[in-house]
């Protein structure tokens, strides 16, 4: 028995934190009935849950990849354990014939050779140029490197196989639990949910459901004997880099409106309920950070966070350690610098709502200013703060990309789709070109910033009390 | 009118300071300039005496906020907030890590960023305002729906795709312009169009659909109605009454980033080799040349309190129901 020793990287408490958070707040709306009623129509919004199942599947990606750990070094027995540098994740388990199965520079998807010519010595024939085979892909074909078509089709249609009987089993559920919750009994589940007369919108959820996995099962069993992505210029298959791109994205989609929510929502209260000065200097500080253009004063912000880094090397024990706090310090920076259009909605709301007649009236009764707060105003600016935060998700997704190229994104070791999307940028130019990393980074972010949009969009429908 | 700007313009000086502070603070407070001379300089040349020579050289080896030593006024003058914070007010902005003068550099990047960014605005205005017209025009038809679904799909492509995309498509593989350069005089042109085209191309996705919600908010007033009930055509009642109406926040919305253009797009400035202000800061960054990016954040704030006055004044201008008294 292998010994290991978890460690819990300070992005990974945090999206842990964010977990415990999410379903705290489910709760808490399970108690509050116009909330409720708001969720549900999400829930029936067709749209709206079928990009929600998408999200979930990017999400429990990136909450497996992040439980950490060390595995133990060997060592003699009776000496002090020693674990090994490198951390890894629950992902990178499941995922380890992509993590370790290296070639040794690019090749392109299902491959058997390497993409440039290399001298090879061969038996009695002395050296020649060609293209080497590679060690991992393909290499169960042996000799008959041209079937590759039919042996990947194959595999591909018993992966397919076995999606729809995986599939077939969760919508025999999902029906099941449909009739069980109906009272008629004239129709069955089954029906039900194709003709779209339940609540919530399971026909959508199970359509996507079934795409993602005839996508995902075939990809997957065919990435244990190809690089499905081909590989990227030091030989890494590409599909392993864009599961470990999923985490990055999402802990600066959602790590960052964790720092931004409770500074826009504590000023912006603050700022509409006392007015006054108080109102005077909150609009000051965020009338001052407002005027700095975001990508410069980011640009600014992490120049010094890296001098810092750098004139620091005794903080951080591991590379993982410090490549996690420059994520986090990112999205930290991130959060500053775009709390204050939050805040100012949220200013403008309260104004509003303090002229009420049950908040002069609860004033008239003496309840406190902080009761009033909590009580009165927060929960009739929730809607305001749910749609901010999923109107922001995507686009901090799309900035992690344009910063990491910049520059001033996450640190060059941690993959990113901004980093993945850095290093291939000169790859067009090759001839022949090498487009299978930057497609495959563009098309996995194309679908995830998607999903959020068509998301956001469905939840500001429902909340949006402008919106019919 | 006179008074009201004015008095905005006063306004702006506050925040102005609010800016150069937060500056100052985050390049010589949150790091001090010892460490920021150890950065530059590379961990194997770093003495105690090649960090005094650097700061000298760069004038950071003042006092932060008072100079104890001096007398009189220089207690205050003689000290690196004055000298490199409060300086910016006049346009010193110092020299960067090559030697040149950085408010030189500044006004002779400006032209080659505003030769992108001006015309990628003009047309990109012009065509998602277009866009955004036609589907409010033929709104609730598939059509609409189509063209919607088509502009959350555009906003959700990365703004790097439609650059890297764009070059290899139309330059490497059709070869109809230049990859990337930039060139004076009349010849430019082929090196514009690619990149106004990309900026215009990846702008279109979100700024059609919140400007077809501005129609859409528009088409839903009272007047349209009344427009209707005394008989005038759809058309008539669309290109008369709602366009000139909904232009109104369009515009005044678009005004804030007119002097921002000044500033160029970092992005497609760096991937054009176009010698303007974007690619200017890009490199800045990459050779932690702290003189220019402190430059650059100051300079992007003053141009974005302009654009925040003359949006208040083109208010007025455009709509007459607004005094400012």
């Amino acid at each position: 028995m292998m010994g290991f020793q978890i460690v819990v990287l300070w992005s990974d408490a945090l999206i842990w934190l964010l977990v415990a958070a999410g379903v705290g707040v489910g709760l808490l709306i399970a108690r509050n009935p116009p909330l409720l009623a708001a969720w549900r129509r999400v829930g029936a919004n067709r749209v709206g849950m079928a990009s929600a199942t998408v999200l979930l599947a990017f999400i429990l990606i990136g909450l497996l990849d992040s439980l950490h750990y060390r595995v133990q070094l060997d060592g003699k027995p009776g000496q002090k354990a020693t674990y090994a540098i490198e951390v890894l994740s629950l992902l990178d388990v499941l995922a380890s014939p992509l993590r370790t199965r290296n070639e040794k520079t690019y090749s392109a998807p299902f491959a058997t050779r390497l993409y440039a010519k290399e001298s090879i010595d061969l038996p009695g024939q002395g050296t020649v140029r060609d293209y080497p085979r590679l060690k991992y892909g393909g290499q169960h074909l042996g000799e008959r490197e041209d079937e590759v078509a039919a042996d990947a089709g194959l595999t591909a249609g018993r992966a397919v196989l076995l999606a729809l009987l995986g599939w077939l089993a969760v919508a025999g559920l999902a029906s099941a639990a449909v009739r069980q919750g109906s009272a008629a009994v004239n129709a069955s589940g089954w029906q039900k949910i194709w003709r779209g007369e339940t609540a919530f919108a399971w026909n959508a959820v199970l359509l996507t459901l079934l795409l993602i996995l005839l996508f995902a099962v075939p990809l997957f069993w065919l990435a244990g004997q190809y690089h499905v992505f081909g590989t990227d210029k030091v030989g890494q298959d590409v599909l392993y880099q864009i599961l470990k791109s999923v985490r990055t994205g999402l802990i600066i989609g959602l790590v960052t409106t964790l720092v931004m929510l409770p500074m826009a929502v504590l000023l912006g209260i603050v700022a509409g309920y006392f007015r006054g000065w108080v109102d005077d200097v909150i609009q000051y500080i965020y009338t001052v950070l407002n005027s700095i253009p975001g990508v410069l004063l980011i640009a600014a912000a992490v120049l010094m966070m890296q001098v810092v880094i750098d004139t620091h090397p005794q903080w951080f024990s591991t590379a993982a350690e410090r490549a996690d706090l420059r994520l986090l310090a990112l999205c930290f920076i991130l959060g500053i610098t775009s709390w204050t259009g939050l805040c100012r909605l949220l200013r403008g709301e309260t104004l509003k709502l303090r002229e009420l007649e049950y908040i002069q009236a609860a004033q008239a009764f003496g309840v406190s200013n902080g009761r009033i707060i909590i009580r009165h105003i927060l929960p009739n600016l929730m809607h305001i703060v749910i749609i901010a935060l999923v109107m922001d998700f995507s686009g901090l997704v799309l900035a992690e990309a344009v910063l990491s190229y910049v520059g001033i994104g996450v640190d060059p070791t941690m993959t990113s789709f901004g980093t993945m999307i850095n290093n291939a940028r000169m790859e067009l130019g090759r001839e022949p070109a090498v487009w299978w990393s930057l497609v495959a980074a563009f098309s996995a972010m194309f679908v995830l910033v998607l999903a959020a949009n068509l998301f956001a969009d469905a939840v500001r429908d429902a909340f949006d009390p402008r919106a019919a | 009118m006179l008074a009201y700007i004015i008095r905005r313009l006063l306004y702006a000086i506050p925040i102005l300071i609010g800016v150069n502070l937060i500056t100052f603070a985050l390049f010589f407070v949150v790091n001090t300039p010892d460490d920021m001379a150890r950065m530059q300089l590379g961990v194997k040349r770093v003495t105690p005496e090649a960090i005094q020579k650097w700061k000298v050289e760069r004038g950071y080896d003042k006092p932060l906020l008072l100079n104890v030593e001096a007398t009189g006024l220089a207690s205050l003058t003689d000290t690196i907030f004055f000298q490199k914070s409060a300086r910016m007010f006049v346009g010193d902005f110092g020299r960067a890590e090559d030697g040149r003068d950085i408010a030189r550099e500044i006004g002779a990047r400006m032209g080659p960023s505003l030769a992108i960014a001006l015309p990628t605005f003009i047309l990109g205005l012009f065509v998602t305002v277009s866009f955004a017209l036609t589907l409010a025009f033929f709104r609730a038809s598939a059509f609409d729906f189509w063209g919607v679904v088509l502009c959350v799909a555009a906003m959700s492509i990365s703004g790097l795709f439609y650059i890297i995309g764009g070059q290899y498509l139309i330059s490497k593989l059709w070869r109809l312009v230049p990859i990337s350069g930039f060139g004076e005089g009349l010849d430019a042109w082929r090196f514009l169009v690619l990149p106004v085209l990309i900026g215009v191309v990846s702008g279109i996705g979100s700024s059609t659909r919140w400007y077809r919600t501005i129609f859409l908010e528009e088409v839903s007033k009272d007047y349209v109605r009344t427009a209707r009930a005394k008989g005038l055509p759809e058309t008539l009642v669309f290109f008369r009454h709602v366009l000139r109406n909904a232009l109104i926040p369009i515009l005044t919305g678009v005004v804030v980033v007119i002097p921002l253009l000044f500033m160029g797009s970092l992005l497609t400035e760096s991937f054009f080799g176009i010698p303007g202000l974007g690619s200017y800061t890009i490199d800045a960054i990459n050779a932690q040349d702290f003189a220019v990016v402190r430059s650059m954040v100051f300079i992007g704030s003053v141009l974005y309190i302009v654009g925040l006055i003359l949006t208040d004044i083109s208010y007025t201008v455009v709509d007459p129901r607004i005094r400012f008294e």
